[in-house]
This record gives C-alpha cells, structure tokens and sequence, in this order.
C-alpha cells in the first residue's frame, strides 16, 4: 500500500525547502493559510508571507505588483475563488501582461465534499486554461507536486496549480521522478484503450487498470499534470496505439482536460472516446468518496465506459 | 525649486497631444484624460525619479494609470520624456501600435502596469510597494484612481490592505470631476465622502486643487514625509480641463472629437 499524502501538504512544504535558496520567493494567502497550507511558509518565513484578508481581487493584483518587482509571488487561496471570483484580475493583471505570478487553488474539484457545491471548484482548470499565456498544471500526487512547485519556481511567467486537499497515494518515486512543464507521463502500457488522467483522477485511472487487467484488458495509463500546454504528441501516439481513449479528470469535461485532448486527437488521431468527470451539472454536499462515486469518477465507471469502447 | 511654469507648459501640451491623438483615431477619452493632465505633467516633469534610457531602472518611482482610459495623457508624457517617439502618438489604438487603448506593459516602454479594467491598479501599487520594502528601496509608487472608478469594492480591499501593511511608499490620487459614463457620481451611486471613506480605511488624506501644480507638488511633499501610512490626495478637477466644450460634460467621457473641434480646442490650449 502507497503512503497517503495530500498534495497541498506536499506544496506547503516545498515552498519551504525551495525558498531556502530562493530569496525572490513570496507567498500571500486570502484568509485560508490553514487550508491551503501555506501556513507553513508563514511560519518558516514570516517575514515574506503575507496575509490579504478576505480579499482574492487584491490578492490576486497584490502579487502582480510584487511580481514587477522581481518577486516570484505564489498568491493562494481555494481554487474556486482563485480561478472564479479573482478570474479577471488574473486574466488582465497577471496573465496578459505575462507576470511572473503562481496561482495556487487549493480544495480544487468535488472532493472538498461537506462544504458542497458553493466550494467545490470543478471549472478553475477550463477557466485558467483558457485564458492566453497560462500554463495550467494538476499534479497527480506528492512526489509530482513538489518537482512541480521547483518547475513553477524555474519557469518565468504565469502559472495555475490546482492543490488537492485529500490525501492520495504517492505513486512516482522522487528519486527517479522528472517533471517538465507541457510533458505528460506514460505510467502503464497497454494496447487496448488508453487512459488519459489528471490529479486525483490519476490514482482511478491505476486502479481501473488494474481491474481491466483482471478481464484481460491492457489499459496505457497516461498522466496530465500539465493542463496546458499539452502533450499531444504522447497523446497522440498512445491513440494510435490503443484506438480509444477515456478521458479522466474531477471537474467540468467541457473546457477541460477531456475538450482539450478530444480537440487534439480530432485533428491528430480521432478514435472513439469517453469522458469521466463532471457532465454540465454542479455537485452538492457529501462525503468525497461518497461524491466521486456518485458523479462517475471511479474504478468502476471507468471500466464500464471502458467496456462501452472494446 | 520647482519650475511651475514649465510644468504648466508641459501641462498644456499634453493637451494639445490628448486631443490631436484621440482625434486622430476617433476613438478613446478626452474628458478623463484632460482632467488629470497637471498631475501627470508633475508627475513625470518634477516629482518622479526615473529615467528614459532605461524603463526598467530597479530604483525608479513607479506610475499606475489605474483609470487606464485616461492613457493618452500618459503617453503624451512618456513621449515627451523620450520614451518612444513623438511620432508614435499618431498611431494610438492602431492595429500594431505600441500606444494600446489601455495601457499594457507588454508594448509601450514606460508602462510599469497593464491597467484599464477599473479597480485593479492600486492593490498592483501596494504589491510594488511592497516588493521596494523587502529590497530596502526608497522609490515611490504613485497610483491615479478615478472618482467613478473608486466605486469599485477592490479599491476598497486595496485601502485596507495599504493601511495594515503601512505602505506609506504609496501615494494615491483621486481624479474627483464628478462625472462617469452614465452622469455624475452623485446621480449614479451616491458615491460621495471620499475623504472620509479614505480616512476611515485608515490612509492620511489631502485635498487639493487638481489643476493647480503648485499646490499638486506640495501635497506630494506632504505625502512623503507621511510616515507609517499611506496618502491619498484627493484632486478637484474638472473633466475636459481646458477645452471649454468639453468641460464638466459627461458625454466627452468617451467620444472624439470632429476634426473641427480638434481644431478649435488647439486654438484654446494655446497651438
């Protein structure tokens, strides 16, 4: 069994680390230090944190300022008052003038669960995606999340990360594990469907392998934690391959993942394709894993969408 | 000493240079941007420390246009300063053009800050201000807000988050003519008090006569030696300053002028 971590505890922790030599590193949160864990880095480095209040708007531009500055700001708060309620200072105040500012959405997707609909951020990846020099980024568990807040440090503009706040199982091994901006990753092989993933999805899409195996099923499994830009080339050769592709991701399937890898393959590789996510509608209250069931993002959706393809 | 009568010349001919741009494009807004004309004038002809040759000098004081529609007056002193060209105000709003409708950092040298979606620009000014105190930088950040624009409640968020943080580097303005797209401020929103709804957020606050340079540069003055507090000075102005069919009419919010009427306001800014 994999160790369980969430990766808003692997994010807090490698703001930590990689500020240790990195002066320009700033981190400002909206009032929820305690959830997107940041908290951490206040209390490492207090003398760069910075708490805005109740205020994502001048969050959000607060950190724009200190970006023309030559400060790397990671501005943080719940991804749904992030990418939705701060969406259009991040796209005129960080995103058009291409600022060097890191947006981090925690609680991202259906999962935050008992705080329901209101709180659940299932569009931020198809709002931040769509808004011009973006680079949108998911990671799929804590090994992932940490080489990409060292990425995000390294990389000169603008980025989206969404943070997951349930633990999930450490899958890649940090000894071995290389993350590039824009690189998906093939983590099975298999010549039968093709499973394309991002973020908590990641750790479904194992397990719906596994259980297609059973049946004789070789599933790829590919992870996404790149949004955008994406790997269509991986993509792409895999579709070739396999000839079907299911689409895995916790939020909206239009605007997301699932419209950006049916666009690519309908002009690279069109073959039959299936979505796993949130179809048009909004979630409600209720225990996440209770949540993921009900709205199709599990193992066993997966292999009947799966079995809808063969 | 301050040489007031070169900057009222300056002033001028900012004038001039808003109404021969927005006329030449047929499009843009004069009222707003001749409303603020004086501070702009003090701003790049006295008060900042900066330096042409090199936009991106770390020290510099920083400008934010934050009623970004009122660019042209910006431009017309960047131009003036050798930013870019005299010849580039031909081409504001032009399909390539480095003069954009609002300012946008990413073209036009001297643009510290993409504004013109209202609001936005004073929580940038307390980031950059902010970003100065961590490297122990003296510089300035001056941040022009419009009296319509203030009405948004992020101005609002930036005032409380500059009183907490004692940004006393940043020196906000507001460009009170009293008029917005749809009539007066008072008619629109009720949007009145704005001293005191400064004072009350915590900021020192002035109010002057935004056409009188004099009286412009000693506020200023006043503002930096302000410790521990940000200052916001309120300017009395009146939209259209000194083209006397455009003052105090809300219809030259955002409307050029014909090419007669260039020709006459010219007459009236002294060409």
């Amino acid at each position: 069994m994999n160790e369980l971590i969430a990766t808003r505890d692997a994010f807090g922790q490698a703001l930590i680390d990689f500020s240790k030599d990195n002066k320009d590193i700033v981190v400002l949160d909206a009032d929820l230090a305690h959830a997107t864990m940041s908290c951490k880095f206040q209390e490492a480095v207090p003398e760069r944190f910075y708490n805005m209040g109740i205020a994502e708007g001048d969050l959000i531009d607060t950190a724009a300022g200190l970006a023309t500055t030559g400060k790397i700001p990671f501005a943080c708060t719940f991804a749904m008052f992030a990418a939705g309620r701060a969406f259009e200072q991040i796209r005129n105040s960080v995103a058009y003038p291409r600022l060097n500012v890191k947006v981090c959405g925690s609680h991202g997707g259906i999962a935050v669960g008992k705080d329901g609909a209101t709180h659940q951020a299932i569009e931020d990846l198809a709002l931040m995606a769509a808004v011009p020099n973006m680079v949108v980024i998911n990671p799929g568990d804590a090994v992932e999340m940490r080489a990409a807040v060292k990425a995000m440090i390294e990389y000169d503009g603008p980025v989206y990360v969404r943070l997951g706040r349930n633990p999930v199982p450490v899958v890649f091994d940090e000894k071995t594990y290389h993350f590039e901006i824009g690189k998906g990753i093939k983590v099975r092989e298999g010549k039968d469907v093709t499973l394309v993933a991002t973020g908590a999805l990641f750790d479904v899409a194992n397990k719906a392998a596994g259980e297609l195996a059973k049946i004789g099923v070789e599933a790829e499994v590919i992870n996404i934690a790149t949004i955008k830009p994406l790997d269509k080339a991986l993509i792409t050769e895999s579709a070739k391959k396999t000839g079907r592709v299911v689409v895995m991701e916790e939020g909206i399937i239009v605007g997301g993942l699932g419209s950006a890898v049916a666009a690519a393959l309908s002009e690279s590789c069109p073959v039959p394709m299936r979505y796993i996510g949130m179809d048009d509608c909004f979630g409600q209250s209720g225990d996440a894993a209770d949540l993921m069931e009900y709205y199709g993002m599990s193992v066993e959706n997966t292999v009947k969408k799966v079995k809808e393809l063969l | 000493m301050h040489d007031i009568q070169n900057i009222e010349q300056k002033a001028k001919e900012i004038r001039r240079h808003i109404v021969k741009m927005i006329g030449k494009t047929q499009s843009g807004h004069p009222g707003g941007s001749l409303s603020c004309a004086d501070l702009v004038a003090a701003l790049y002809f006295d008060v900042m420390n900066v330096d042409p040759k090199n936009p991106q000098w770390a020290d510099r004081d920083r400008f934010v246009m934050s009623k970004g529609h009122a660019c042209p007056a910006m431009y017309a002193a960047l131009a003036m300063k050798g930013y870019f060209p005299m010849e580039e105000l031909d081409h504001l709003r032009e399909l390539g053009s480095i003069l954009q409708g609002h300012p946008y950092s990413g073209k036009t040298p001297g643009v510290d800050v993409s504004t013109g979606s209202l609001g936005q620009g004073l929580s940038v000014a307390n980031g950059i201000a902010l970003g100065g105190r961590m490297d122990n930088k003296d510089f300035y950040v001056y941040c022009l807000m419009g009296d319509g624009e203030i009405e948004e409640g992020q101005i609002w968020e930036a005032a409380m988050s500059a009183a907490h943080y004692q940004l006393d580097h940043v020196i906000g303005f507001v460009d009170y003519n009293h008029l917005q797209i749809d009539g007066t401020i008072e008619d629109v929103i009720g949007n009145v008090n704005i001293d005191g709804k400064f004072a009350a957020f915590g900021w020192n606050v002035l109010t002057v006569d935004g056409h009188n340079i004099a009286a412009l540069l000693e506020a200023i003055e006043t503002a930096k030696a302000t410790k521990g507090k940000p200052t916001v000075i309120i300017m009395n102005t009146v939209k259209g300053k000194g083209v006397s069919f455009m003052e105090n009419q809300v219809g030259w919010h955002g409307k050029a002028p014909s090419a007669e009427q260039v020709e006459q306001a010219l007459k009236e800014l002294g060409e």
